[in-house]
Order: structure tokens, then sequence, then C-alpha cells
């Protein structure tokens, strides 16, 4: 479970984050939704301890991510903004990078990897160089590291970026495995579709503010619009906010 | 379970040694090319001394009949006499000769009436060759002068060695390793050189490079401090320098019994232990070259950024070893404790076969992985920035 509390982060004099708080659940898929520049990806880079609140908490199956840092990475399985893997290695060499550093023994890593492999599709790739890879291969691999470690919290910063149709309907699977799997899934957004068809909670960010939350029902009742498109536009006041 | 800086290391280590680029210019081309270098130079200087000391000299003599005595003496000292050109000085200032005698009919005046001789040689001392033509001359011709000198006073009754008060003997205590060493005085900058650029792929490409391929953000979300990511990077960097180093000395082993040195009277003090004591004095070099290396990448903007930097920290080992040509020193104790200028004595004293004292030994080594950790300490206190995974 992820709880955040009041973040604060400014870049100078730009508010990038002014006061986002919310939970989210074990066992149930977060989306953070909201246009770019929102706010999303420095929020989560707090959450994942790469970037320091100035105001706030984070804490993750209730450790604080101020003072029990390294425990906090522990429960977390992140991918990030910026997914480069080393194209110098081959994918499995790839993930067992990331499983020593999260302190992994050889016997479990060996088991975590093929059912990460199995899961993802990735056999035939598994062994091979990742030069060259597609875009959904890089993010198979780059999922597969982040979670070799089988944490209890998913963070991934819009994750079906980039990918095809085929791909982004994988993912969507893939996530809701997570989730099935007692997991508390956290993601950010800004395809409205994605966050519609996934989410079991909403949290709707706009200029570095929760501007909503709830189930998607539960959004289209309070705006009083059929269409969650709609919804989203009226919470953010305009549709420029998706653009701007 | 392996620690965090070992996996880390362990990683750098093979991903790099899985690129051509890298593997090519840290573990080939670096090494090759001090060694090489200088083996060519060596054989070039060689060759031209030994032809030059056995080939006969050639001097164009002007009214070589005014003093028939005299070239016959030349003849016998390995000279050739030959028919001089129309205009000797202006063939002496063309290169086509490098020395010509003139004689003329004012020797012949001089020489019946007992007074000194005057003979012109004609050169140009701007070239080298023509001076060393000049001297060999003069050194025959001189030889000569003595000899009827020597004669004249004994038809006068006088003991020659009256006019020769003093006889200096010259007593040379260089030993041929120090001779050698002597040739060997481009071997500290050399590897000190070898120290920085070995490792200067791996600092560029394990932050910079981390981080322009977008692979740094994800590894720091890791449980692992970061200041053990940056060891183990520091660490790797340190290897392929270190390897580098002794791929280095293996090239001087194997190119060194091709060099004709004998011919020129040096001895090369290159063995085992020599190596293992250099490779022990570059140690405090590679680390402070890899930590001023990893300083400078991890706060550099983009891989190019770093790269440019990086070229400029080169000439930074070029310092002493220029100073130390134009100022040459006595070494004193103090000077071991001065990085690059303690690795540079050290490595002349080990070529010159001299030994380097305990409190030397200390000194360096001391001084140097102490700023190396003081360098080492700020880089870490860099990857500890927030702004270092970011690139914005």
């Amino acid at each position: 479970m992820i709880e955040v509390q009041d973040l604060h982060k400014a870049f100078g004099a730009v508010k990038a984050v002014d006061g986002v708080g919310f939970r989210a659940e074990d066992g149930r898929v977060t989306g953070l939704l909201g246009p770019n520049g929102a706010g999303k990806t420095t929020t989560l880079r707090m959450l994942y301890t790469l970037m320091k609140p100035d105001q706030g908490h984070v804490r993750v199956d209730g450790f604080d991510a101020g003072t029990d840092t390294v425990e906090v990475r522990r429960r977390l399985g992140v991918l990030p903004d910026a997914r480069g893997i080393y194209k110098r290695l081959t994918a499995r060499e790839n993930i067992r990078y990331f499983a020593e550093l999260q302190g992994l023994d050889p016997a479990t890593t060996r088991t975590r990897e093929d059912a990460l492999i199995s899961a993802l599709g990735m056999e035939d790739i598994a062994d091979r160089r990742t030069e060259g890879f597609s875009q959904g291969q890089r993010v198979k691999t780059a999922i597969a590291r982040a979670l070799i470690h089988d944490p209890r919290n998913v963070i991934l910063d819009e994750p079906t970026n980039g990918l095809d149709v085929m791909a982004t309907r994988a993912m969507r699977a893939f996530l809701r495995q997570l989730r099935d799997e007692g997991r508390c899934v956290l993601f950010s957004s800004h395809i409205m579709q994605e966050v519609a068809a996934l989410c079991d909670h909403i949290i709707v960010i706009a200029k570095g503010r929760v501007m909503a939350e709830g189930s998607p029902d539960e959004l289209r009742a309070r705006t009083g619009e059929v269409n969650l498109e709609d919804a989203f536009v009226k919470i953010i006041g305009s549709d420029e906010g998706f653009f701007g | 379970m392996k620690p965090a800086w070992l996996t880390i290391f362990i990683k750098e280590v093979r991903e790099n040694l899985r690129d051509r680029k890298t593997v090519l210019n840290a573990l080939v081309l670096g090494p090759l090319i001090g060694p090489v270098l200088i083996g060519l130079i060596l054989s070039a200087v060689v060759s031209r001394e030994s032809n030059r000391a056995e080939k006969p000299l050639e001097v164009p003599v002007i009214g070589a009949e005014f003093a028939p005595t005299l070239i016959n003496h030349l003849r016998t000292q390995n000279i050739v006499i030959e028919p001089a050109p129309a205009d000797p000085e202006r063939a002496v200032r063309e290169q086509d000769e490098d020395v010509v005698l003139r004689i003329d009919q004012r020797f012949v005046d001089a020489w019946q009436a007992g007074d000194s001789a005057p003979l012109d040689l004609i050169y140009d001392s701007s070239h080298q060759d023509a001076e060393r033509a000049r001297r060999r001359l003069e050194a025959a011709i001189n030889s000569y002068a003595s000899q009827v000198g020597a004669l004249r006073l004994v038809a006068r009754g006088i003991h020659p060695v009256i006019v020769r008060p003093i006889s200096a003997v010259d007593r040379d205590q260089a030993s041929a390793e120090a001779k050698g060493g002597l040739f060997l005085s481009f071997l500290p900058y050399t590897l000190i050189l070898g120290a920085f650029m070995g490792g200067m792929y791996l600092a560029i490409d394990t932050t910079a490079g981390e981080r322009e391929r977008q692979s740094l953000e994800p590894l720091l979300a890791n449980p692992v401090p970061r200041w053990k990511i940056m060891a183990g990077k520091l660490l790797a960097t340190s290897a392929f320098a270190m390897m580098s180093l002794l791929l280095t000395l293996v090239a001087f082993a194997v190119i060194t019994p091709m060099l004709p040195l004998d011919k020129l009277g040096l001895k090369f003090n290159l063995g085992v232990l020599i190596f293992a004591k250099m490779l022990l004095v570059l140690t405090p070099v590679v680390v402070l070259a890899a930590s001023v290396q990893t300083l400078i990448a991890a706060n550099a903007k983009s891989y190019r950024e770093a790269q440019s930097w990086l070229g400029l920290i080169t000439l930074i080992p070029a310092i002493p070893s220029m100073l130390l040509m134009v100022i040459p020193v006595k070494p004193a104790l103090w000077m071991f404790s001065v990085p690059l200028l303690a690795q540079h004595l050290s490595i002349m004293k080990l070529v010159r076969a001299e030994s380097i004292a305990g409190s030397e030994w200390s000194a360096l080594l001391l001084s140097g992985l102490l700023l190396a950790g003081i360098v080492a300490f700020f880089a870490a206190r860099i990857y500890n920035r927030e702004g270092l995974a970011v690139s914005t």
C-alpha cells in the first residue's frame, strides 16, 4: 500500500507538485491521470525516492520514504519514465543485474526470472543482447527487471508509451494479473481510455494538485457526465490542460 | 551474496569488455602506442649512429696537392678525399656537402716557415649532420697536427710531454641502465598518460553515458546506497586503467628485446619485478584519475560534454613531466608526496635501477590515495544529488 500526504516539490519558481495526497490500496489498480506537465512524473519520482519532497510524506507499507529509504525501495517495483536497458547485455543479464542489486539469492532469482519471462512471453528474446530490441521488447525487459524481487507495490510511469495495440493489450492484461495477485499497482497516464479500461481507482492531477478522486463511476456521477472524457475535461476545468 | 559494489563492478567490466570501441582504445591501441613509438625511434637512432661510425667520411678537398702528407694521414683515418665542388660555400649552404676542406699556397708558405699553417673547414653549424662531419674531420686534422708537433719537439731535444702538463681522463659513472634511463625518460609520461586514458571511456560510459541512455534512473531505484553504486563504477574504471597499464608494460617487455640496445651501450632495466613496482607506484594515480574522471563525468550534462572535459584533463599528467624536462631536479622526499610528480620520479628511479626508499614509498602511496579518496568523496556527493539521474 502506498500513502501520500501533502507532497510539495518546486524547481526554482515552478511548483511542479503542490500538495498532492492519495492512497493506493493493495489489490487495486490506481491510475494517476493528468495532462502533460501536471506533475505526475515528479510525484512518482518522490514515491520511489529518486527525489526528496520539499514537504509532505510518502509511506510504502507503512515505511517512510524519507527515513526508511532502502526498505521502501525494496518494497517497490519501478518502471520509470526513463527505461533504458543495457544494450550490450542480454535480457536475462539485465534482469539478473537488478536481482543481485535487490539482494536475491541465485535460486530465487532463477525461479522468479523464469516466471516473469514466461508471464511476459519473452522466452525467445531472453538470451539475446537487447541491442536492436523493439520498443515492446525493451519495455518487457524493463518490467521483468523491475519486478524480479517480487515487490508488493508496483509503480509504472506511462507504461504503454510507445507500445503498439497488441503490446498495449498485453500490458493491460499483465497489470490486471499483478492486481489479482494482490499487489498495489499504481500507474500514470495521460490517456483516458487507458485509465478507464484498467483502473479501479482514478486520481486526476492537474497543475500539481489532485483535482478529483474516485472510481470511474463515481467520477461520472460527480460531474454528471455520461462520457468519462467529458468528465475529465470538466474536472480539469478546460480542455486546454491536456495540450498545454 | 555478493556485495552491491561487486555486482556493479562485474557488470560494468563485462559490459565494457563487450564494447569493441572501448576495448580497442583502452586495451589495444592505448597500450601499444607508447612502446611501438619508442621502438621505432630507437631503431632509427641506432641505425643512424652505427652507420655514421662505420661509414667512411667523404670530404671534398680543394688544393689537396698543397698538403700531400696531411691528405695521406686523413686517408688512414677512414676519410675519403673527393674532388671539390666549384663553389664550396654554396654547396655547403645547400646541403650538397656537409664539410669542405680548403688548402692553398698560404698553407705551404706557413708550413715551410714553421708557422701555424692555416686551412679552412667550410661547413654550416646549423645542420646537425654537418657539425658531426666537421668534428670528425677536425679531430683527424688535430691528431696529425699533434703528431707533427711532437716530432718537431723531439727534433729539438724536448720531450713532447712538456707541452702537455695536464691529461684529463673521462671516468663516466653512468651505468648502462642509467644511460638506458636517459632513453626511457618518456616512460613516466607514457605510463601516467595511460593511467588517465585507460579508464576514460568507462568513466564516461558509466556516468554520463548511463544517464544519457536513460538507465541510471531505474538503477537508482534499487535498494543500494548511491555511494556504493559509485564505488563499483569507480573500481571498474580503475580496473580498466590498470589493465591498460599492465598491457603497456607487457608490450614494452615484448618490444625491448627486438631493439639493438647493446649497440648503443644501453640496458633497459625492465623486468617482472620492476613492472610490479611500477604498477604499485601508479596505483594511486589510477584511482585518482578514475575519481577525477567520475567526478567530472557525473557533473557533465551530456556524454559529449563529459568527453570534451576529460580530453582536457588528460593534459594534466603532462605538467610534471614537462616541468622536469625544463628544470631537472634532484629528487627530494617532499616531491614524493606530490601525486604525478612522485610517480614520475619513482618510475625514473626504477628505470635507472635505483631503489625507492621506504619513506618515499609511503609518501607516494599515502598522498596519492588520500587525494583520490577526497576526490571520490566529492564524486559520491554528486551522486547523491537529486539531479544526477534526471537529464532536464
